[in-house]
């Protein structure tokens, strides 16, 4: 079941200052991206940031105004899709209908001019691969959504090709379902070593899957970076209203040493930041803070500041508790569940220990 | 999957059945005025067409098969079916030939093209038959725009002779029939999932084997229901036939109006209709057999 394929080096692909105009608009706007041999990268974005018509282009479906795209250096441009050797496996598969599942993996082979008993070998093998061995005369409408997904990547991966392009592979299948495919498309990706780009709005499926993730907004790529440090170190505001769930609280810069930036929060707190780039004494700033980053208390003090708490709803093992700040922002804060607190016990807020907020700029 | 289970001996319905026995009645006592014009006015008449061809005589007297005799012991007979049969798989040839690349150009038109297209498509439909049939007497004749253009180019010298041809027939029966082969179609094709095609492109399939190997065979249903529509329609225009084939070429319909308004052989006439509708039957069931076994492949 492992030795699918020969072992081939796997391709870097190169995305250089591409853009895509629809119309007026451009749907992707000078998008750069160097892609490592063997990587997992996730296109990840909100519907009609640019990911999947980004991903048509690398397909060769869409043509771009500007920029590159190249694979091991070369450029690709030029050829059109049915020359690119790119896989693709579609959001609903596109499996052709009037074709068994074994004449679905056949057909690029057939494609290529391959004809018989290497061909029969090949989708056989494939088939075993995505463990369809015994399905290989039904009709795609005769599977389930799940096996149906395992022939359209049988068939993409029977062309062996340079670069697997995934768009939204898991949106149509159900929550534990969706786990499984996930994990046979990394195990899969790991054993042929495939460049693989995975499209998709699920941050999570994007974090588990990915080796890195383009966070991309309006046909630009905000932050290219490893999952963790999206989650830990977002670099524009996009990127952390877009990755988890934040608080984002107002604020002022009240003094700056050392590197270090002194925070008066509207809410009525100082605390000691370090400073982010280019930021001014007296400067607007959104604080930006996860909420298992926040901490209740019952002690007022110089890094505290008031609330007014709500709702504490029960998530798992944890506690979600809603509270509302004296400058009017909504907090959400995340305790492990201990036993009910009173209301006094909730009266203050401040930051967790290990916590680590991000500032933001603010347009006053 | 249908299960069948076998009747039961009384020929009563299992007691499972019941629910769903009730509704189709109720189904029965919705289509029933519908049903009683239809045996009034289609079933009766057709009825009585059988009944007269079954009389050897024009007054309608005598019974007898001497009219299905005549018939059938005439060749010439048999040269009409067949003329007729192939006006029909010649005007559906050319149909396919001209609507299925329309078709492909449609799907692929901006959404502003395709109203305008769809409105070309339709227009023909809009305007009677005998309107476009005269129209295509213009088109055709001696001193018409085909022979004067070939003329003018110097292509031809003497102008060609396409009224009263089976050409010219075919090619006026084409423009007539085109509608009844775009619409089955194009909405048969629209519905195709366009992933489908950049499926088969980055599989490494060429454009001609995507059309043959995909978008061909899945718009078989449309295809077949064309087909049948401009088949149908083709054999029994008796305007067009008449009108741009003249007298000279003999084709069924054509032969049941001399045998019944000219020389009022009635019985004749009734059994050349018989002959027509058995003809036209067969080869339209074989084509709805050919869609049934086809449509299954198109989902959505």
């Amino acid at each position: 079941m492992q030795d699918v394929g020969k072992s081939k080096a796997a391709r870097a692909l190169d995305v250089e200052d591409l853009s895509v105009r629809y119309g007026q608009s451009l749907a992707v706007d000078g998008v750069t991206l160097a892609i490592e041999p063997g990587e997992v990268v996730a296109l990840l974005g909100p519907s009609g940031c640019g990911k999947t018509t980004l991903l048509r282009v690398i397909a060769g479906f869409v043509r771009q105004a500007a920029g590159r795209v190249r694979v091991d250096g070369a450029t690709i441009d030029h050829l059109p899709s049915n020359q690119r050797n790119i896989g693709i496996v579609f959001q609903n598969y596109a499996l052709f209908p009037h074709m068994t599942v074994a004449e679905n993996v056949a057909y690029g082979l057939r494609a290529r001019g391959n004809r018989g008993p290497e061909v029969q070998a090949a989708v056989t093998r494939f088939l075993d691969t995505v463990q369809l061995g015994a399905f290989h005369q039904r009709l795609p409408r005769q599977l389930s959504g799940g096996q149906q997904q395992r022939v359209a990547l049988a068939r993409a991966l029977a062309i062996e090709p340079s670069i697997l392009l995934l768009d939204e592979p898991f949106a149509a299948l159900d929550r534990n379902l969706r786990l499984d495919m996930q994990i046979e498309i990394k195990r899969l990706q790991r054993t042929l070593g495939l460049t693989t780009i995975l499209v998709t709005h699920d941050q999570d499926e994007a974090m588990s899957v990915a080796d890195r993730i383009a966070v991309m907004n309006k046909g630009k790529v905000e932050q290219f970076d490893t999952p963790v440090a999206i989650y830990d170190r977002p670099q524009t505001l996009f990127v952390n209203g877009f990755i988890g769930t934040t608080n984002l609280m107002n604020g002022k810069i009240a003094g700056l040493q050392n590197g270090m930036a002194t925070v008066a929060l509207d809410a009525g707190a100082s605390l000691s930041l370090p400073a982010p780039a280019g930021i001014g004494l007296g400067a607007p700033v959104h604080m930006s803070v996860r909420p298992e980053q926040l901490a209740l208390s019952s002690v007022p003090g110089p890094d505290t500041w008031k609330i007014e708490p709500g709702l504490a709803l029960p998530i798992g093992a944890q506690l979600v508790h809603e509270a509302r700040t004296a400058d009017g922002t909504f907090l959400k804060i995340i305790e492990p569940r201990r036993a009910v607190m009173s209301e006094a016990a909730r009266a203050y807020c401040t930051l967790a220990a290990d916590a680590r907020p991000t500032l933001f700029p603010r347009s006053p | 999957m249908r299960t069948m289970t076998p009747p039961s001996p009384d020929g009563a319905t299992s007691p499972a059945d019941g629910g769903g026995k009730r509704s189709v009645t109720a189904e029965w006592q919705l289509a029933l005025p519908l049903a009683l014009a239809f045996a009034s006015i289609f079933l009766a008449p057709l009825l009585m067409l059988v009944g007269v061809s079954f009389f050897n005589d024009d007054k309608i007297s005598q019974p007898g098969f001497g009219q299905w005799a005549k018939f059938l012991g005439d060749p010439f007979s048999y040269k009409v079916i067949a003329d007729t049969m192939l006006l029909g798989v010649k005007t559906v040839g050319a149909t396919i030939l001209i609507g299925y690349p329309l078709a492909l150009v449609y799907l692929d038109a901006s959404p502003r093209v395709q109203k305008v297209l769809i409105f070309v498509i339709v227009m023909p439909l809009l305007l009677s038959v005998v309107v476009r049939t005269f129209a295509w007497i213009v088109v055709l004749g001696r001193e018409g725009v085909v022979n004067t253009v070939l003329m003018q180019l110097g292509i031809i010298s003497e102008p060609l002779r396409l009224l009263q041809t089976e050409l010219g027939l075919v090619i006026s029966l084409t423009q007539i029939e085109m509608p009844l082969m775009l619409l089955p179609l194009i909405s048969v094709m629209s519905r195709l999932d366009p992933n489908l095609r950049d499926a088969s492109a980055a599989l490494g399939a060429s454009r001609w084997r995507t059309l043959f190997t995909v978008i061909v065979p899945l718009s078989m249903p449309g295809l077949v229901a064309g087909c049948l529509l401009v088949f149908a329609s083709s054999t029994t225009a008796f305007i067009s036939q008449s009108v741009i084939g003249g007298v000279r070429l003999i084709y069924l319909p054509l032969l049941i109006w001399q045998q019944s308004l000219v020389v009022f052989n009635w019985p004749f006439a009734a059994v050349v209709s018989i002959a027509l509708l058995i003809s036209v039957l067969t080869v339209v069931s074989a084509l709805s057999w050919l869609g049934r076994r086809s449509g299954g492949y198109v989902h959505g």
